[in-house]
């Protein structure tokens, strides 16, 4: 990749695949053997792992799990601005 | 077990504060159709849910209602954020501003507490998936109500998404009141409660 997006395009990567990730989720609880819908889900949850650890790496930890990718010192959780704040959202 | 992710379901950003509308929007944070109830109810009534489409559904649906409860909290946190005194006075916030200045408390638009005796946990499946299917309606009527108040494009558009989800929460429900009626006997869906007797 020539150019990392940035914090709020990645961001916005990532809530548009959890989207689609928490809506399939839904869908197959109530159609627990739609073969089609589970493939489906396979590729963007991996794909919205993928783009957590991504995230964590250049900008900090939206999770707990991807919080060891986050090369820093400090514990970055308690600096990155919270979701309802500026910069956070 | 939960764990929390550092982002909101749907990005909220709100540039201009108005607390006339925070008074309002803060409904559906602690009123009787808002999202805290939601997801209480749902969390509730999963325990003695007998089939598990609809156990896992309402588990997952009621860990998506704390999502929106937090992006209600952060619409009206950014709608009074910064605001004086008078001027959240001015805005007829005067009342929720003496006892809890500009925090978030679970409050309906009226001012009445939040309370359990909005939500109904019975322990019969098929009247525990009516009154989710009403939950959602009237959540769903409650942010229509809302959209003809509010007229800053960047408090309709988080609104708008909330909306569109009660709309497939009540689908999935409605998907779920089948299943439970596809596990009982046809000619009497009533012969005995699943969820309760042997």
């Amino acid at each position: 990749m020539s150019s990392q997006p940035n914090r709020k395009e990645m961001l916005s990567i990532i809530n548009e695949i959890s989207f689609t990730v928490v809506d399939t989720q839904l869908y197959l609880d109530t159609h627990p053997c739609d073969n089609e819908a589970i493939a489906y889900f396979e590729q963007f949850s991996s794909m919205r792992n993928q783009a957590l650890k991504e995230f964590a790496e250049c900008y900090g930890p939206l999770t707990i799990d991807t919080a060891v990718y986050a090369c820093n010192e400090r514990w970055s959780w308690v600096n990155d601005p919270w979701p309802w704040q500026e910069g956070g959202c | 077990m939960w764990n929390y992710e550092k982002r909101l379901q749907y990005p909220v950003k709100i540039s201009q504060p108005n607390a006339a509308l925070a008074k309002i929007i803060i409904t559906q944070f602690g009123g009787p159709d808002g999202e805290l109830a939601a997801s209480m109810r749902y969390l509730a009534q999963r325990y003695t849910m007998p089939y598990k489409e609809v156990t896992a559904l309402l588990t997952d649906i009621g860990t998506e209602e704390l999502a929106h409860m937090e992006m209600i909290c952060a619409i009206v946190h950014q709608l009074t954020r910064g605001l004086s005194a008078e001027e959240l006075e001015k805005a007829g916030f005067a009342d929720y501003y003496v006892d809890h200045t500009a925090a978030l408390w679970p409050a309906a638009a009226s001012g009445a507490a939040w309370t359990a005796a909005y939500i109904q946990s019975k322990g019969d499946p098929i009247t525990d998936l009516h009154e989710d299917l009403a939950a959602e309606q009237k959540a769903r009527t409650t942010y229509d109500n809302i959209l003809r108040l509010v007229k800053d494009p960047e408090v309709c558009d988080p609104i708008r998404f909330l909306r569109q989800r009660e709309i497939v929460h009540y689908q999935r429900f409605g998907e779920s009141l089948r299943i439970i009626q596809d596990n009982l006997d046809a000619n009497n869906f009533y012969a005995f409660n699943p969820a309760f007797d042997k």
